[in-house]
């Protein structure tokens, strides 16, 4: 059933170039109407420090898929492993960032951090040096001066920020990122999208991120890959952006390459997968 | 380079000064900013809406207690004098007022030991039914089985009238203070049970999927996220069945006697005195103000957005 196992490349340990593995996953949800097939054959793999996009339409099952390798859901069908590993359940080694930031209004924003520092390094760490950890990870996101404001005191794209702070104050292997600036404006999350960059470029995260927006895509990953309407969404084709970094928004907004890999994006999205009027 | 961060994504004019005078603290430049706006001398405008929350906050309600006082007075004095007038009352509560702790016999005490012995009632019952009923709530609203298991008791038991459960009281207890108290505690636990489950039932899933991300401990998900995420609904489910104890207390109490508010209440009708009775009316209407507006601060500290 799981042909990974006897995939010679699988045997050898933390293949960098399979971090990520799924393998024939499906996600069958039972509801009342009978069984719904969100997901069907989806085989996805991602390299160590790779950063690959999700894209398709609403209803495709984008979270879907990124739930499943978060661990908060588990596949009705195929695998998926994590540095060669299953995924059994959600883990400090993937770190998630929700759309809507998920942060805990009672806590600061330091707090709010801390939380996941304490859980992941709390064992074997003094809490100076799980202080320090805070600092450095909000610091990172340009939040110094914020750290004792709760969540209600700050704005969305502050809000977003200090979730991304969370999720790489965890030391994540592996980060995932569900629409992380589908709720912001334009100009917060162009600027957002320059931080992430930058910190990926710094920390070699790996990354899985769920969008749908087709510059975000395009301008952030390495590769794209877009997914057919649901339901029964599968993997339709993957793209690669083949563009140096670091990037830059406006010097690329002329490039041909930029240009070529948007409109074949586009392309999918509008032409071959149009999305029927409901 | 981070310091010009706040300044971008913010997008908000006072955080765009920020950027220019002081980036170090843009909070405290920003509250600068907002009167350095504002001139010096507020527009007719800004006067008119100033006095207009005035009358609002201040002349209205006396207006209103104004209003009721001369009711009051009319009513007194077209009733044949049965019933008390204002000024009648105001000498007699000076009068009470002026020594509330003395104590000339079991059935004979000063109105401050009146109020205090209903209130310890009011406390014992009400800090055990929120002992039990909020450990019970949290049970509840977190395990299916258990809410179906009880809630049709609970919709039998709930709209009984608390005074039903006095005879109970009595018969178990063969006393009266523990049958009053008992009385307190049947009537209020219900608010914070049903509230208390509530909450935890209406947990966003946002925070259950953070406890689930970050894999935390079950002590740490309820110290953390499931407690604080709830103690609103708790405060809510806790001041309404403080109003309701304190409803119970004066009716319980006129039945078993002894020393409280709601015994004096019936003493002195026993004794005509009416201006004691509208005292008593006062003196409850106040307490039970009290208690609630200490619960809205109290609520109002653990308030979220």
């Amino acid at each position: 059933m799981v042909p990974i196992a006897q995939n010679p490349k699988a045997a050898m340990i933390k293949n960098p170039e399979r971090y990520l593995q799924v393998a024939h996953a499906g996600m069958v949800f039972d509801t009342n109407d009978g069984d719904f097939i969100a997901l069907r054959d989806i085989d996805l793999d991602i390299a160590r420090g790779e950063f690959v996009s999700l894209i398709g339409h609403s209803g495709c099952g984008k979270s879907t898929l990124l739930n499943l390798v978060a661990g908060l859901t588990h596949p009705t069908s195929g695998s998926l492993l994590c540095a060669e590993r299953e995924i059994t359940g959600p883990g400090p080694d993937r770190g998630v960032v929700f759309q809507n930031h998920s942060l805990l209004p009672w806590f600061t924003c330091f707090d709010n951090v801390y939380l996941a520092v304490e859980r992941v390094f709390g064992a074997t760490e003094t809490k100076e040096k799980l202080r320090d950890r805070t600092h450095a990870a909000l610091k990172l996101v340009g939040l110094s001066h914020a750290e004792y404001k709760r969540p209600g005191e700050i704005s969305g794209g502050m809000k977003q920020r200090v979730g991304i702070a969370r999720a790489l104050a965890m030391e994540p292997n592996m980060l995932l990122l569900d629409e992380p600036f589908g709720a912001l404006d334009a100009l917060t999350r162009a600027h957002l999208q320059d931080e992430l960059m930058r910190i990926v470029g710094e920390t070699g995260s790996t990354v899985l991120m769920v969008t749908h927006d087709v510059d975000e895509a395009v301008l952030l990953s390495d590769r794209i890959v877009m997914m057919t309407n649901g339901p029964a969404a599968t993997i339709g084709e993957i793209l690669h952006v083949p563009l140096a970094r670091p990037r830059d928004r406006l010097g690329l907004a002329h490039d041909a390459t930029y240009i070529d890999c948007r409109t074949a994006v586009l392309e999918f999205l509008y032409q071959k997968q149009r999305k029927m009027a409901a | 380079m981070s310091a010009v961060l706040p300044a971008n994504d913010a997008g908000s004019a006072p955080v765009g000064i920020t950027e220019i005078n002081k980036p170090a603290a843009p909070a405290a430049a920003q509250a600068a900013a907002a009167p350095v706006a504002a001139p010096h001398t507020p527009s007719p405008r800004l006067v008119l809406a100033r006095r207009r929350a005035l009358i609002l906050r201040f002349a209205a309600p006396l207006l209103g207690f104004a209003m009721f006082v001369l009711i009051w007075q009319v009513i007194s004095h077209t009733g044949g004098g049965q019933l008390p007038g204002p000024a009648k009352v105001w000498v007699s509560a000076v009068e009470v007022f002026s020594d509330p702790f003395y104590i000339k016999g079991p059935n004979d005490q000063g109105i401050g030991w009146n109020i205090i012995s209903s209130l310890k009632r009011v406390g014992i019952g009400f800090g055990l039914a929120a002992v039990i009923g909020i450990p019970l709530g949290f049970m509840i609203g977190r395990f299916q089985f258990l809410n179906h298991m009880t809630s049709p008791i609970i919709s039998l038991l709930r709209p009984v009238s608390p005074l039903a459960w006095l005879p109970i009281g009595l018969l178990v207890f063969k006393s009266a203070n523990p049958a009053a108290i008992w009385t307190i505690f049947i009537s209020s636990i219900w608010p914070m049970i049903i509230n208390t489950a509530m909450g935890v039932r209406q947990i966003p899933q946002d925070y259950t999927n953070v406890a689930k991300v970050l894999n935390l401990s079950e002590w740490k998900v309820f110290t953390k996220i499931l407690f604080p995420a709830v103690l609103p609904f708790v405060l809510t489910g806790v001041r309404l069945a403080i109003g309701v104890a304190w409803l119970v207390i004066v009716a319980a109490e006129m039945l078993t006697g002894g020393v409280g508010i709601g015994f004096w209440v019936w003493d002195e009708w026993n004794n005509l005195n009416v201006q004691h009775i509208i005292i008593a009316i006062f003196v409850v209407g106040i307490v039970g103000l009290l208690l609630e507006n200490a619960l809205v601060l109290l609520a109002r500290r653990f308030e979220y957005k």
